[in-house]
């Protein structure tokens, strides 16, 4: 046991040098081909999975992708910590305005769709909302299951946590209904979730709650729920169709921005994400691939 | 050359010595720096006593009252629990416990501090959670209750070691005269050796406040984090040590909500010096006599 250890130490030691020169050349040779992307957590294993491809057919690039909210994300670019910021959410007037202070020419790259799925717990009867009804269930306002049809307990709404970019586009598109000026708020009572397994852990639980992510965290202990957009639509539950095709109201675009116009290595790495491939993943990893390159489903 | 010699190592001596001091300086300066600016845009009264805690709206409302009540409802709750679970736990430790079975009781005590809050954390959502859910029919298990457990297990530790100290710093001749005078031992320890320690049990105390004010991973993983005014220990609270946490890496440098951030530490900041200050008090009062 003893000697097995020493002989780990030493094995240690031995690769040490190894791994230092490694180090060494990486960052001096190839300064230019390592890139850092950063942001959305709804996209960060999309982001990998890009990444992994990508360094599939460039063996020599190094591209690190890491999580932490869409904001913390494009604050990574403002702060020029990032080269490509992820953001599920499209960046808003104030931190542009930063951005165009520090850069010449951000970038905004829309690189796919993802749906935002309401759940419940599959035991819950109630099947559909309008939009209307989960403004109103957020902002506090309805309080009841009853009110939905369904058995009588209190509702107990879950979000995720401001820096999430999924929370933004909740806030904006369904709580305020579409208008981002809107004056409606999540009520206080909401409770802020620090991620998408949190809420996925808490509704698969708890028959009384209702909560939001987007499609890529579906699953059987989780029911979704039809939505419809207004009083003449239908009620479309979301799926990789129904936001294929736009008929699922509750979906977005899924965005990169750049510091300036994408050059080099990122630039690679932009046209493979939109190519045939790049949107082929996308598809893969239960996101909605752009409508003009998609594949047929 | 002696001399000189003498005089650097005294200098590097020195130097450490005041290092940390001069930490802590720098520290609260930048923080004051930062944070003084949010009063710019709100007014402290505002800031301290507002209602409503919506950073990111456009005017922000930066209210922290929800938030300053979310940690002081869990605070005091774990301090309801484990205070006088510690300081069971110390008197068996320090004046009951047979030899062999002290070492092994002090040994797992300071292993429950060697515990991350995030695994503590982890083990309280997938838990502990649920539990008090369903104990206590609730809506939901994330609460400041559940917060108030677990962080209950974090401040055991501190208070256990502390007090335990202070038991040992008793002179035995206190409890031999006690017995002498036909005490029985829990007469002796209740009114000789508790009173004679007491200075050093209100610091352990107040200390472990302290640890439980400040945590925050594990509290934000289990109270639920609604910015509501809590009424009642089974409702979802929303810490300060959580909001910074959850928000510091979505601010923009520079922002109304960053400055408020950082005013919200200046407020943690002033609550944790007090509570030490308090413990440092009355670590070095002069012992009450017996």
């Amino acid at each position: 046991m003893m000697k097995a250890f020493a002989n780990l130490i030493k094995k240690i030691f031995a690769v040490f040098p190894v791994f230092f020169l490694v180090c060494a050349t990486v960052s001096s040779a190839q300064e230019s081909r390592s890139v850092q992307i950063k942001g959305s957590d709804t996209m960060v294993n999309l982001g990998q999975a890009w990444a992994e491809v990508f360094m599939g057919h460039h063996p020599e690039a190094l591209l690190a992708v890491t999580g932490g909210g869409s904001g913390t994300g494009i604050a990574a670019l403002l702060n020029g910590t990032c080269d490509i910021a992820q953001s599920s959410r499209k960046i808003s007037e104030k931190e542009y305005a930063l951005a165009s202070e520090k850069f010449q020419n951000v970038q905004e790259i829309p690189t796919a769709m993802d749906a935002v799925a309401f759940v419940v717990h599959p035991d819950n009867p109630v099947k559909q909302v309008t939009i209307e009804q989960l403004s109103d269930i957020f902002t506090g306002k309805m309080e009841n299951w009853k009110e939905l049809g369904g058995e009588d307990k209190p509702i107990l709404a879950l979000s995720r946590e401001r820096n999430s970019g999924t929370h933004v586009y909740v806030l904006e598109d369904v709580v305020r209904k579409g208008n981002p000026k809107g004056p409606e708020e999540f009520a206080p009572s909401v409770l802020m979730m620090p991620s998408s397994q949190a809420i996925e852990q808490e509704v698969s639980s708890n028959r009384a709650a209702i909560g939001y992510f987007g499609l890529g965290y579906l699953s059987p202990h989780l029911r979704a729920l039809a939505v419809r957009e207004d009083r003449t639509g239908e009620f479309i539950a979301p799926g990789l169709e129904s936001a294929l095709d736009g008929s699922y109201p509750v979906s977005r675009p899924l965005y990169f921005y750049l510091p300036g116009e994408p050059r080099g290595l990122v630039k690679e790495f932009i046209d493979f994400v939109l190519s045939e491939e790049g949107q082929a993943v996308v598809l893969d990893m239960q996101f909605v691939p752009l409508r003009k390159d998609a594949p047929q489903v | 050359m002696r001399k000189y010699y003498e005089f650097v190592v005294e200098g590097l001596i020195f130097a450490s010595g005041i290092a940390s001091i001069i930490f802590v300086l720098l520290i609260f300066i930048f923080l004051l720096k930062e944070g003084l600016m949010v009063f710019r845009d709100v007014g402290l009264f505002d800031f301290l006593f507002g209602k409503f805690w919506y950073p990111i709206s456009e005017p922000p409302r930066l209210g922290i009252l929800p938030l300053i009540l979310g940690s002081l409802w869990v605070t005091v709750g774990a301090t309801i629990i484990s205070v006088p679970l510690g300081i069971a736990c110390a008197i068996f430790i320090g004046e009951i416990a047979p030899g062999w079975l002290r070492e092994i009781l002090k040994a797992g005590v300071e292993l429950l501090a060697a515990i991350p809050s995030i695994v503590l954390g982890f083990i309280g959502l997938v838990t502990l959670v649920p539990l008090v859910k369903k104990f206590f029919g609730l809506p939901t298990g994330l609460t400041a209750i559940a917060g108030s457990i677990m962080l209950a297990f974090m401040a055991m530790p501190t208070i256990v070691s502390i007090m335990e100290d202070a038991l040992n710093a008793v002179p035995k001749g206190y409890r031999e005269g006690s017995i002498a005078m036909g005490a029985t031992k829990w007469q002796t320890i209740h009114r000789i050796v508790l009173p004679s320690a007491s200075s050093g049990i209100i610091a352990a105390v107040m200390l472990g406040i302290g640890r439980v004010i400040g945590e925050t991973m594990a509290v934000m993983m289990i109270t639920g984090n609604a910015a509501v005014i809590p009424h009642t220990f089974f409702q979802p609270v929303r810490t300060m040590t959580a909001t910074i946490a959850a928000e510091m890496g979505e601010t923009v440098q520079g922002s109304e909500h960053y400055f408020a951030l950082f005013a919200i530490g200046i407020v943690l900041f002033a609550i944790t010096f007090l509570v030490n200050l308090l413990a440092d008090l009355s670590l070095h009062r002069k012992p009450v006599r017996a």
